[in-house]
């Protein structure tokens, strides 16, 4: 989410789930939104339905919402840098911005309009397939509409110019004032129950909790009080998931604590990461079931469901919301947050044992004079100790969400939550333009892989699989990947429905049944990740985004072929 | 309260009461704690008006209306409960009797159902319809739009709740009506060949069903409500953070409910509501294992505690602390996100704390 943060001082969705049903215009992009979050696909239905509100859907693929959009745009995977310059450009040209929130709320528009200078509709039809036209018809759509709200997902994060994409459809949100107000605003739908939350709570390699850099000494001090830890806390960024992969690879990364994540599935290049994994001195892995990363661990630690522990998560749009015990664990598996606390007590104690005992090489034990607290007897009393640090959570409290959540930020015991951000300043201060350019993908088909390969997911199955496919019925009503192709490549190379294919890229390859559907557009492949037979992430590229560090999973260039029944 | 603007008054059972345009007589009366019975009426659906129990009397008008439907004018003189309309309502009752069959002990929500209520509150048992002379009744027996749920003609009602709830809460509108009279039932809509069904299932025909007359067919077991606690919670699954009930009976999760508020509004997707199999499956961990010998062997907390803390330590003493990386869960609560990061930062001494939010 650096795209937004960079442009509007925030990086969470900018306004609330609850306004789709109250705007005028809806553009989705990059989102297969009746799938990944049907709850919210089901508004925008009702929206487009029943409150005449248009729908634009722009997406290589046909996703089921494309049944009810007024426009659907079909761009070449990669280019949506591209096709977002266009709109900015034929806005500005044709003098449908909004010059009095540009002038009072935004600055560097004038290194934005020389920018897009080039992107005419017709050099932007040449990069992503997009008639002219189209993008003329788009924008003067978006930029008339009343209020009009962006909704995507991993679509356009998940490639690696991602950052630039949102930063190119920040521009377009400021450009015609539709943000700050209800049913406007850059949203992105957030793909797992808690990632807003895990992010608020700098499960991340440069932030503390409340989104506070860690490389501000300030910040860095009021923690180090706040958690009266003997340790002098880091100021230097540590790495990211995919940059310890590598590093583990390499052999410098020696120890992974892993918690409730898959990443040997989950990953993009799936085959590197299970080698890195081997490579470690020490996997722990903390998870509910054996997963196929807890498989390669040394040691696994069996830890409580959603079901059997008490907690919060933090929504998509923001919302603080509980989490409650319903049953007690299977066996003798703990919750998350007790196993953290114990092995901290344990790892503590280990520490001033050896202070105690001997003369220490590298790490010297006076800086462990104090491990801090960790002797929480609910989630409550960790909740009241991380609401006032991280702000945006401060007004916060679980009597206060007893009944329903609250909206960050909340920073006050009267603060009534924040439904749409923005308001009359933008948290940054003025809202940033970014001139940015179309890149193409680090790898784009050619002779030898002459397909687009994208993934995703499906209705049935949630990630890799670990729960759903767990779920009797899920499991029953969809139990195997089928790879989505066009029935035109199916027929110029005689694959037919649920006939055995491969899929190769440079990476690796797999093998599964083929599923013809003109959702794929010709050219182009579509699997999930939710199924440990066909790990489509063997084939995936892990170039990686420069600033956010998301691989790109959307688009990689395998070859595909049919396989003999029996061969594989 | 809110000022309303065009509020008038009528009177119902000779009780002067405020009403406000737009508003149906059931609900002037609900308003009002005046008790009249329904069926088909369902808070969250537009009024079907197809079960007739919600009759009442209105003076001037020559035949019952259904209070569901009709919008309370000004003026109005009701009578909801007369001799002639609590006739009238009984052999509606019994008429939808000769269907459903009073069987409530083998049914898995007896003591929980508005049908059986009825059926009390109207004094009508078995014996009342075997006089009837029936010859029995034959349903197609087609399989219902999605093998997640099994649909039983016998028992419904033909209120026609389902079909609404999926046109009006799933906005898809898969099912509806199919032939007549007694032997109607509730049936998948063919739309092409391909493409047999729109159906998503989403189960909430399934919850909108007054009578259990569409039931999880993989439920894991018999389902006891009066043994069922209802826990307040929100879902694993997706961003939306839809606000649930988890149904748990003798330590094990049976269904989930949606709850009331949150961004779904009482309506959940499939996911949600079929998903929750994997927290009892037998799958699950329930004991810390080390790898001894190649093998991943169960051992106690204690064992696996101290095998951590000796290892983490030996490394962080021998390679620093940024030899040490840590990758938390998007799948856990805000408070383990904290801790873990904490635990990281200040105990270890590293940033190198991510998780998969870049996937
Ligand atoms: S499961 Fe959902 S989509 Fe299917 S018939 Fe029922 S309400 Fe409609
Ligand atoms: S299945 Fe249930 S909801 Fe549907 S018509 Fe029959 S009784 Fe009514
Ligand atoms: S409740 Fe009014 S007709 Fe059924």
């Amino acid at each position: 989410m650096a795209g937004l943060a960079a442009a509007f001082g925030s990086g969470a969705m900018t306004n609330s789930i609850d306004e789709i049903e109250d705007t005028d215009l809806i553009l989705i992009t990059g989102s297969n939104t009746s799938e990944t979050h049907p709850i919210i696909g089901r508004m925008v239905k009702r929206a487009v339905e029943r409150k005449r509100a248009k729908l634009i859907v722009v997406d290589p693929r046909k996703v089921v919402m494309v049944n009810f959009a007024h426009v659907w745009l079909r761009q070449r995977p990669g280019t949506d840098a591209a096709w977002i310059n266009g709109l900015c450009h034929v806005i500005i040209k044709e003098n449908l911005w909004d010059h009095e929130f540009v002038a009072s709320r935004t600055e560097a528009f004038e290194d934005l309009r020389r920018h897009i200078q080039k992107y005419t509709p017709e050099y932007v039809e040449d990069i992503t397939g997009i008639a002219a036209d189209d993008i003329r018809k788009v924008a003067r759509l978006y930029a008339n509409a009343l209020r009009a709200m962006i909704l995507y997902t991993m679509g356009i994060t998940q490639h690696t110019s991602g950052t630039d994409n949102v930063k190119a459809l920040a521009n377009l949100a400021m450009l015609c004032g539709n943000i700050g107000k209800e049913g406007t605003g850059v949203n992105p739908l957030r793909g797992q129950n808690n990632v807003q939350g895990a992010c608020d709570m700098a499960a991340l390699p440069d932030v503390l909790p409340g989104h506070q850099p860690i490389t501000d000494e300030r910040v860095l001090s009021t923690f180090q009080q706040g958690w009266s830890t003997g340790v002098r806390l880091s100021n230097k960024p540590g790495k990211t998931m995919t940059e310890m992969m590598s590093a583990a690879f390499r052999g410098d990364l020696r120890a992974l604590y892993v918690m409730g994540e898959n990443p040997r599935l989950s990953d993009a290049n799936a085959g590197h990461v299970a080698k890195a994994l081997q490579n470690l001195d020490l996997l722990i892995v903390q998870d509910i079931f054996l997963t196929e990363t807890a498989r390669l661990a040394d040691v696994v630690l069996p830890a409580a469901s959603f079901a059997e522990k008490d907690g919060t998560f933090t929504n998509t749009d923001r919302r603080v919301q509980r989490v409650r015990k319903g049953l007690d664990p299977s066996g003798n598996a703990l919750a998350d947050w007790e196993i953290i606390c114990l092995l901290a007590r344990h790892v503590c104690e280990k520490i001033h044992h050896n202070n105690a005992a001997a003369t220490p090489t590298h790490h010297p034990p006076a800086m462990h004079i104090s491990c801090g607290y960790w002797n929480y007897t609910s989630p409550e009393e960790v909740f009241d100790e991380l609401a006032p640090l991280s702000h945006i959570y401060a007004g916060i409290s679980y009597e206060r969400i007893k009944k329903s959540g609250l909206q960050w930020p909340c920073t006050g015991r009267y603060h009534p939550g924040t439904p749409f951000m923005h308001k009359d300043v933008f948290k940054r201060g003025k809202g940033l333009f970014h001139p940015v350019d179309y890149i193409p993908p680090a790898e784009v088909p050619d002779e030898e892989y002459p397909f687009y390969l994208s993934t995703g997911r499906l209705r049935y199955h949630y990630h890799t699989g670990t729960m759903t496919r767990r779920s009797r019925g899920l499991d029953y009503i969809c139990p195997e990947e089928r790879i989505q192709i066009n029935p035109e490549d199916g027929r110029r190379l005689d694959i037919k429905d649920g006939d055995l294919i491969r899929v190769t890229s440079r990476r690796g390859s797999v093998t599964g049944r083929a599923l013809l559907t003109d959702r794929s557009a010709p050219g182009m492949v579509f699997m999930t990740f939710h199924f440990a037979e066909v790990p489509a992430n063997v084939l995936t590229n892990d170039a990686l985004d420069p600033v956010s560090k998301i691989p790109e999973f959307k688009v990689s260039a395998v070859a595909v072929e049919k396989v003999e029944e029996g061969a594989a | 309260m809110k000022q309303e603007l065009h509020t008038f008054t009528l009177t119902i059972n000779g009780q002067t009461v405020d009403a406000a345009k737009g508003r149906t007589l059931l609900t002037v009366a609900r308003e009002n704690n005046i008790h009249i019975p329904t069926l088909c009426y369902h808070e969250k659906l537009r009024p079907l008006g197809s079960c007739r129990l919600c009759i009442v009397e209105v003076e001037g008008t020559p035949t019952p209306v259904s209070a569901c439907t009709t919008p309370a004018r000004p003026g109005m003189q009701v009578h909801t409960h007369t001799e002639f309309i609590e006739n009238l309502r009984r052999e509606t009752l019994k008429l939808i009797f000769l269907r459903h069959p009073l069987n409530c002990s083998a049914c898995e929500i007896n003591g929980y159902c508005q049908l059986q209520d009825l059926a009390h509150e109207y004094d009508i048992s078995h014996v009342d319809l075997h006089s009837c002379g029936m010859k029995d009744l034959h349903f197609n027996s087609e399989p219902y739009c999605t093998p997640l749920i099994t649909y039983h003609p016998r028992r419904c009602i033909l209120c026609g709740r389902c079909a609404q709830a999926c046109i009006e809460i799933t906005e898809v509108g898969a099912i509806n009506y199919k032939g007549r009279g007694a032997e109607a039932v509730i049936a998948p809509i063919k739309t092409s060949y391909t493409d047999p069904t729109k159906c998503v299932s989403c189960g909430e025909c399934m919850a909108a069903c007054p009578v259990h007359a569409l039931t999880e067919t993989m439920t894991p077991g018999k389902i006891k409500p009066w043994k069922t606690d209802r826990v307040r919670t929100t879902c694993t699954y997706c961003g939306c953070g839809c606000q649930i009930e988890l149904n748990v009976m003798d330590n094990s999760v049976i269904g989930v409910t949606p709850a009331d508020g949150g961004v779904n509004r009482g309506a959940l997707c499939g996911k949600g509501r079929f998903g929750y199999g994997f927290i009892n499956h037998t799958d699950r961990l329930t004991s810390p294992l080390i790898r001894t010998d190649g093998e991943l062997k169960e051992v106690s907390w204690d064992t696996a505690l101290d095998y951590i803390a000796d290892q983490l330590v030996h490394i962080l003493d021998t390679h620093g602390p940024d030899s040490i990386g840590g990758l938390s869960s998007a799948r856990c609560t805000n408070e383990e996100n904290y801790l873990f990061q904490k635990f990281m930062r200040s105990v270890i001494g590293t940033n190198n704390v991510d998780h998969c939010a870049r996937l």
